[in-house]
C-alpha cells in the first residue's frame, strides 16, 4: 500500500472516529485445526498487544454453522473478517505474518 | 432427441451417465455426462460455456428430478436468473422449489490479506452446505478460475481445486466446471489436468463473417463418444447441439407412392410417382422451369390436404405466388387453408446452423408432411462446400427420419451441366434425382427432362421436352428424327414433313387401289367375255348334237329283233 495514502487515511480516521473505536472481529474456523488454533491464539495476541479492552472477537466454527459461511463470502480457512470499522476487511491464513495481519485488519493503537 | 438413450443391452457394465438433457449432446455423449464425476467445460468468451452448465442444472431438476447446486464466481444470481430468463429458464421458481440453490462466491482481492497458511475449507464447507440443504446430484462451478486472481498462492490454490475435485467425486455429484480458453491450452490455468473424466470444448469461430459454433468432446474416459466437432446453436430454447441426426440409418420407410403434380412426369416413374417421404433433387441451369415444378408439386401436396412448407431462398411470397399463378399454380387458397406456409429469406440473413435450427423448429411446429427448399445451391453462399454438405446430410436425414417428402431443388452452372455442390455432395444423399436442363437447338431453346436416378423403382429413360402452359407444365411425347430427339421447331418441322410424307403415301395407296380396281374391271370384263363366248360355243355344240325331230325311232334297232 503507498505511504501517501495509509497517512491520509490514519488523518481522517483520527479525526472522524470517536475516541472510544472498537474492533469487532469474526474469526472463521473449521474444528480444531493447528491452523485454526494458531490464528486464534495470534489474533487474540495481537489484539491484547495493540487494541487492549477495545475489540470484540467472536470464534465461528464453520464445521457446526456452515450455513454462516454464506454471509460472510468465506473461502479460505482460517479467515479473520474485521466488520467495525467499516470498511469490511478480511485477513486468510494462520496469521502467523503479524505485520500483514496488523496492515489487514488496521489494528492500531490510538492516536491520542 | 430430447430423451435419454438407454443404454445399449450389453454384456460388460455401462459407464453411468448423467443426461443433460441438452438437445443433442446425449447422443454425443451416448447418454450423458460421467455420473457423480466432474467435466471440464471450456471455451472462449461467449461460447455459451455458463449456459451449457445452468441447462445441465435446469433440465436435470426439471426433467431428470435431480436437484442441483450453482455456484457462481463472476456473476450474482440475480444476473444469471436474468440472462437466461430469455431461454424459459425460471430460476427464481426453481430455487423456491428447492430443486436449485445458488451461490455466488465473491470475490474481491482487494479486500483480502494473506496472513500465513490457510486451506479452501470454506469453499468446501459452503458446497457440502448447499448440496446437503437440497440433497443436489449436480453441481456447477462457474467459473472456478476466478480464484486465481483473488489467491496469489498458487501452489496452495492448486493443490485445494485438486481436493476439491476429488472431494467432489467422492460426494458422487455430477459436475461441470466451467474454464476459459486460454492460448494453446485448453484451459487459461490448466485445470483439464485436474480434470479427467470428461472435457467438452466449445469453440465460437469466424469463418467469412459469418460466426459457428462447435462443440467437440475432447476426453470421456470410460465411454465412447462422438469424437467429431458439432455445430451448436444458443436458441429460444437453450443449448441445441446438431448432431448428424440419424447416426445410423435405420428410419422407416413408407411404401405409399404420391404424385409429382405433373400427370406426365408422374408417368414416367414405373410406379407414376416418387415414394412418400423419399426425398428428390431437382436439377438444372437457370431458367428451366425449377420453381415452377416444386410449386407444381408444392400445390399437390396441398391439394390432398397435406401440409407444406415451401423455404424460398430467392424470391418473396408473394413474387412466388404471383409467377406461379401466371402459369395456372394457384397457390394462394392453400395459403389460405394453412396447408402452404412459405418462408422467405435470404440465405445470408443466417448462418447454416441457424438455417437448420429454424427449419427444425417449422418442422416441429408446422408438421408438414412435404419440404420445399428452394434452392439448396443459395446456401454456399453462406457456407462453404463442405460445411453445406454436412448441414445437407443433417437437414435430409432429420427430413428421413420424419418421414417428411422433401424436393430440393438446386442451380447448376455452365453449359455442360456442371453439378457442383450437388455432384458429390447431395446425388448420394437423395433418393430421386430429376434434371431439367436446356436442349439447345438451332436458334432455339427448349427444356427438357430426365430423371438420373430413382432409387427403388424403373424409370424411363428418355430426356422429355415440357412447355409451361397456362395450365402448369406439360410433358411432350418423345419424337425421334433421323438425328435423335427433336424439340421445339424441330418438332414441328418434323410434324409438317410427316404430314407430307403421309399425304404423299395416301396418294400412292390410293393410286394403287384406283389401279387395282382397274385391273379387277379389265379382268372382269375379260372374263365377261370369255364366259359369252363359252357359252356362244357351248350352245352351239348342244345344237349340233340334237336329232331332227322324227328321226331316231328308224336307227334305234328293236330289242327283241336279232337279224
Amino acid at each position: 500500500m503507498p505511504l501517501v495514502m495509509m497517512e491520509l487515511r490514519e488523518e481522517l480516521t483520527a479525526a472522524a472516529l470517536p475516541p472510544a473505536e472498537t474492533w469487532e472481529l469474526r474469526l472463521y474456523v473449521a474444528g480444531q485445526t493447528a491452523k485454526s488454533l494458531a490464528a486464534l491464539a495470534n489474533l487474540r495476541r495481537y489484539c491484547e498487544q495493540h487494541v487492549p479492552g477495545r475489540y470484540q472477537l467472536e470464534v465461528i466454527d464453520l464445521l457446526q454453522h456452515p450455513q454462516l459461511a454464506e454471509g460472510d463470502q468465506i473461502l479460505a480457512i482460517p479467515t479473520v473478517v474485521r466488520k467495525v470499522p467499516e470498511p469490511i476487511r478480511k485477513v486468510i491464513g494462520d496469521l502467523s505474518n503479524e505485520e500483514r495481519v496488523l496492515v489487514g485488519l488496521d489494528l492500531r493503537p490510538q492516536l491520542r | 432427441m430430447q430423451e435419454a438413450l438407454s443404454p445399449p443391452a450389453a454384456a460388460l457394465p455401462q459407464l453411468p451417465k448423467a443426461p443433460t438433457g441438452i438437445a443433442g449432446l446425449d447422443e454425443i455423449t451416448e447418454g450423458g455426462l460421467p455420473l457423480g464425476r466432474p467435466t471440464l467445460v471450456c471455451g472462449s468468451a461467449g461460447c455459451g460455456k455458463t449456459l451449457m452448465a445452468i441447462e445441465f442444472l435446469v433440465r436435470g431438476a426439471q426433467e431428470y428430478g435431480e436437484p442441483g447446486v450453482l455456484m457462481t464466481f463472476e456473476e450474482t444470481a440475480d444476473e444469471l436468473a436474468a440472462n437466461v430468463a430469455s431461454l424459459g429458464f425460471d430460476l427464481p421458481r426453481l430455487q423456491a422449489a428447492k430443486q436449485l440453490h445458488f451461490d455466488h462466491v465473491h470475490l474481491n482481492r482487494s479486500e483480502i490479506e494473506e496472513a500465513g497458511e490457510y486451506d479452501l475449507d470454506g469453499l468446501f464447507i459452503r458446497l457440502g452446505y448447499a448440496i446437503d440443504s437440497i440433497g443436489a446430484k449436480r453441481v456447477v462451478l462457474d467459473t472456478i478460475e476466478a480464484l486465481f486472481s483473488s489467491f496469489p498462492n498458487e501452489t496452495v490454490l492448486r493443490a485445494e481445486i485438486r481436493r476439491l475435485f476429488r472431494w467432489l467425486k467422492d460426494k458422487g455429484v455430477t459436475t461441470i466446471i466451467t474454464a476459459e480458453r486460454g492460448a494453446g491450452t485448453l484451459t487459461r490455468q490448466g485445470l483439464e489436468e485436474y480434470v479427467s473424466d470428461c472435457v467438452i470444448l466449445l469453440d465460437n469461430r469466424v469463418i467469412d463473417q459469418i460466426t459457428t459454433r462447435r462443440l467437440r468432446i475432447v476426453k470421456y474416459r470410460g465411454s465412447t463418444h462422438g469424437t467429431n466437432e458439432y455445430p451448436y446453436l444458443i436458441s429460444e430454447d437453450g443449448i441445441l447441439v446438431l448432431p448428424v441426426t440419424s447416426l445410423k440409418l435405420e428410419h422407416e420407410v413408407s411404401d405409399e407412392i404420391i404424385s409429382s403434380g405433373v400427370p406426365s412426369l408422374d408417368e414416367m416413374f414405373a410406379r407414376r410417382g416418387w415414394y412418400r417421404g423419399s426425398s428428390l433433387l431437382l436439377t438444372g441451369t437457370a431458367g428451366t422451369a425449377k420453381t415452377t415444378l416444386a410449386a407444381s408439386f408444392a400445390a399437390e401436396t396441398c391439394r390432398r390436404g397435406e401440409r407444406c412448407l415451401f423455404f424460398a431462398f430467392e424470391e418473396s411470397p408473394a413474387q412466388l405466388l404471383r409467377n406461379m399463378r401466371v402459369v395456372g399454380i394457384d397457390l394462394q387458397p392453400f395459403i389460405d387453408q394453412g396447408l402452404l406456409r412459405i418462408e422467405a429469406s435470404r440465405p445470408t440473413l443466417n448462418g447454416l446452423e441457424r438455417h437448420l435450427v429454424t427449419l427444425h423448429k417449422l418442422i416441429a411446429d408446422y408438421q408438414p408432411q412435404a419440404v420445399v427448399i428452394d434452392p439448396i445451391s443459395n446456401l454456399v453462399s453462406v457456407g462453404s462446400l463442405s460445411e453445406v454438405r454436412s448441414m445437407l446430410t443433417r437437414m435430409i436425414d432429420f427430413l428421413k427420419v420424419n418421414n417428411v417428402t422433401a424436393l430440393f431443388t438446386a442451380l447448376v452452372s455452365g453449359r455442360n451441366g456442371q453439378l457442383e455442390i450437388t455432384e458429390e455432395g447431395v446425388s448420394s444423399l437423395v433418393d430421386t434425382w430429376i434434371s431439367v436442363r436446356d436442349l439447345e437447338g438451332v436458334g432455339e431453346r427448349n427444356r427438357g427432362l430426365s430423371i438420373l436416378k430413382a432409387r427403388g423403382m424403373a424409370h424411363s429413360n428418355q430426356v422429355r421436352e415440357f412447355l409451361i402452359t397456362e395450365r402448369g407444365i406439360e410433358l411432350l411425347d418423345v419424337v425421334i428424327g433421323p438425328e435423335g430427339i427433336i424439340t421445339g421447331a424441330g418438332r414441328l418441322t418434323q410434324r409438317i414433313q410427316e404430314e407430307a410424307r403421309r399425304a404423299v403415301r395416301q396418294h400412292e395407296a390410293d393410286r394403287r387401289d384406283r389401279e387395282l380396281e382397274r385391273r379387277r374391271r379389265v379382268l372382269e370384263a375379260t372374263i365377261a367375255n370369255l364366259r359369252t363366248e363359252f357359252e356362244a360355243v357351248e350352245e352351239e355344240l348342244r345344237h349340233a348334237a340334237q336329232p331332227p325331230a322324227a328321226g331316231p325311232d328308224y336307227f334305234t334297232p328293236h330289242p327283241n329283233t336279232r337279224p
